[in-house]
């Protein structure tokens, strides 16, 4: 299964007797009706941590083309309308500035290591605190309450699961407890944020601009606001779109596929 | 007005200082250059009026290393591109054919390992590159191994084994065209190219990048900067794929602005009164 499909529902299901296994491209599992699966006694398995540090670059990257305003500058340099650059056309730091990561498990705590070869000031909200070790390698701050790191924080980046908690954890009131300058990131899946509520923010100022690498639904309508904002940047879902990354986890889905058609121990099995 | 005009402080390339402007401002005591590079000025003709130059070689080479560092994630995973394809009116994208490379334990040549070469070179570090430089001087081992970087003596050398390669030297007449047809052609053909020097360094990026003989470029700056609108450029570098141009990012945040501005505003008023200037440079 890669990008979600096939939609597995009860009628697939129903047609497909002989069906064991159902092997997911990356980490996500959101898409899957594990419950439903279970039930015809079918397995499924992700590809949980291959898929992480090219997700945590990706970050990175949306992280500094939108502060750098990488995109806009491109559609400067060759633009057949320009005749020069203007010196007050200008974008913000990212080094020294505050990085706040919601959701530290693999991928989140990937892209602290990298942040902080940039010396940024990383805070983080998580369910559970990371250990103290762990928190000093990359001079990470435990925000307890996420208010806290968004009032803070100069970029905000969203790297949890999507789960029935994290569905629209990012609405109205979090973006208004941004700083109008800060730029929200999201490399998790759409529905962490309340879409209607960040067109919203962006056109009025609320926050400065976001950079996208999942919407929802994907790709998005071509009438939907999102795509006109000049202060956002999306990219069409390519966390992990490698030519490696995407290698090794059709190679982890066939030895998920190959064990579980001959009943072995499934490995990253999803229970 | 012209009698009145004492220093000139330069922003970016212009004005142009020529003879014409320098005999039309006969009390003109300094000129103040933003930025670092001096490329752009003929020092020898300024002295002969003399005027003294200055630049302003503070601290913005984190902000420097963050754009070069902005452009090889944009270049590698096709970032500009893939916004391109995210906002497209049409539908015709198959997301599983858009493949970029990965930077996380690639390969980093860095061609100049000055203040920013090094900043570069810590933020690759964070990602897990191999890093490679050459300069003109070794590093010191501890600056070397605190970044694990290798010297390579010869600039060609390990050009084969690289897949993201950085030119980051100031411009002089040793390092006009570093990186040409040759220095390509010994490039991996899966290779990046990026740019932030003086844009005269790249020689037919065009042809290497149409005939896959490096996979991508991303150029900071050009020269002329903006590349003129010529229409055989605009078809070939100007409407490529697989090449990023930003119009000399490096720069350009309040911050940085705000200290190049500072520091010119210094060297301007040290000049006018006499006192020995803080960044003065000489022609050599």
């Amino acid at each position: 299964m890669w990008y979600h499909k096939p939609v597995i529902n009860e009628d697939m299901l129903q047609s497909l007797p002989n069906l064991k296994i159902v092997a997911s491209s990356g980490v996500g599992i959101d898409h899957l009706d594990l419950n439903l699966l279970s039930s015809y006694g079918v397995k499924a398995s992700n590809t949980p941590f291959v898929v992480s540090t090219d997700t945590a670059d990706l970050g990175m990257a949306l992280m500094l083309a939108s502060s750098r305003r990488l995109v806009e500058g491109y559609q400067m340099a060759v633009s057949c309308d320009t005749e020069y650059f203007p010196a007050d056309w200008l974008g913000t730091e990212v080094s020294g500035a505050t990085l706040g990561i919601v959701g530290m498990g693999t991928i989140g705590y990937k892209v602290a290591e990298r942040a902080k070869g940039f010396e940024m000031k990383i805070l983080y909200h998580n369910r559970n605190r990371r250990n103290k070790e762990e928190e000093s390698a990359v001079g990470a701050i435990y925000c307890k309450k996420i208010d806290d790191l968004l009032q803070q924080s100069d970029f905000v980046l969203l790297s949890v699961n999507l789960t029935p908690e994290t569905h629209k954890l990012i609405g109205k009131r979090e973006l208004e407890l941004m700083k109008p300058t800060a730029t929200l990131i999201n490399i998790s899946r759409g529905l962490v944020v309340d879409q209607d509520a960040l067109v919203e923010a962006l056109q009025n100022k609320v926050i400065k601009a976001a950079a996208l690498d999942v919407t929802y639904p994907e790709p998005l309508p071509r009438d939907h606001p999102l795509l006109k904002l000049k202060n956002v940047i999306i990219t069409p879902h390519i966390g992990s779109a490698t030519k490696k990354t995407r290698r090794l986890m059709m190679e982890n889905m066939t030895e998920s596929i190959q064990a579980g058609l001959t009943g072995l121990p499934v490995p990253n099995e999803v229970l | 007005m012209s009698k009145k005009v004492q220093a000139i402080y330069l922003w970016w390339h212009k004005s142009v200082i020529d003879q014409e402007l320098l005999q039309s401002l006969p009390n003109l005591k300094v000129i103040a250059n933003s930025g670092v590079g001096m490329d752009h000025l003929d020092l020898k003709l300024v002295a002969s009026f003399g005027v003294k130059v200055a630049n302003a070689p503070c601290d913005v080479s984190g902000s420097t290393a963050d754009t070069e560092v902005a452009l090889l994630l944009a270049s590698a995973r096709r970032l500009v591109e893939g916004y391109h394809v995210a906002i497209s009116s049409g539908m015709e994208y198959c997301e599983a054919d858009f493949l970029g490379v990965e930077v996380t334990g690639a390969t980093l040549r860095i061609n100049g390992m000055g203040s920013i070469g090094y900043k570069i070179a810590l933020r690759a570090k964070a990602f897990e590159m191999n890093i490679l430089y050459h300069n003109r001087t070794w590093r010191k081992e501890q600056e070397e191994q605190a970044v694990g970087a290798t010297y390579c003596k010869k600039i060609d050398s390990l050009l084969q084994k690289a897949d993201f390669v950085m030119v980051v030297v100031s411009l002089t007449p040793l390092t006009d065209e570093l990186i040409g047809k040759r220095e390509m052609e010994l490039m991996k053909p899966a290779a990046t190219l990026i740019n932030i020097s003086g844009g005269t360094i790249q020689n037919c990026p065009a042809t290497a990048l149409q005939t896959g003989v490096i996979r991508a470029a991303a150029l900071e700056v050009t020269y002329p900067e903006p590349l003129p609108r010529l229409p055989s450029l605009l078809i070939t570098l100007l409407k490529l794929e697989n090449i990023i141009i930003t119009p000399h990012l490096s720069i350009k945040t309040g911050k940085a602005t705000y200290m190049i501005t500072e520091e010119a505003a210094e060297n301007i008023l040290a000049a006018l009164n006499g006192l020995p200037i803080p960044s003065e440079v000489l022609p050599s």
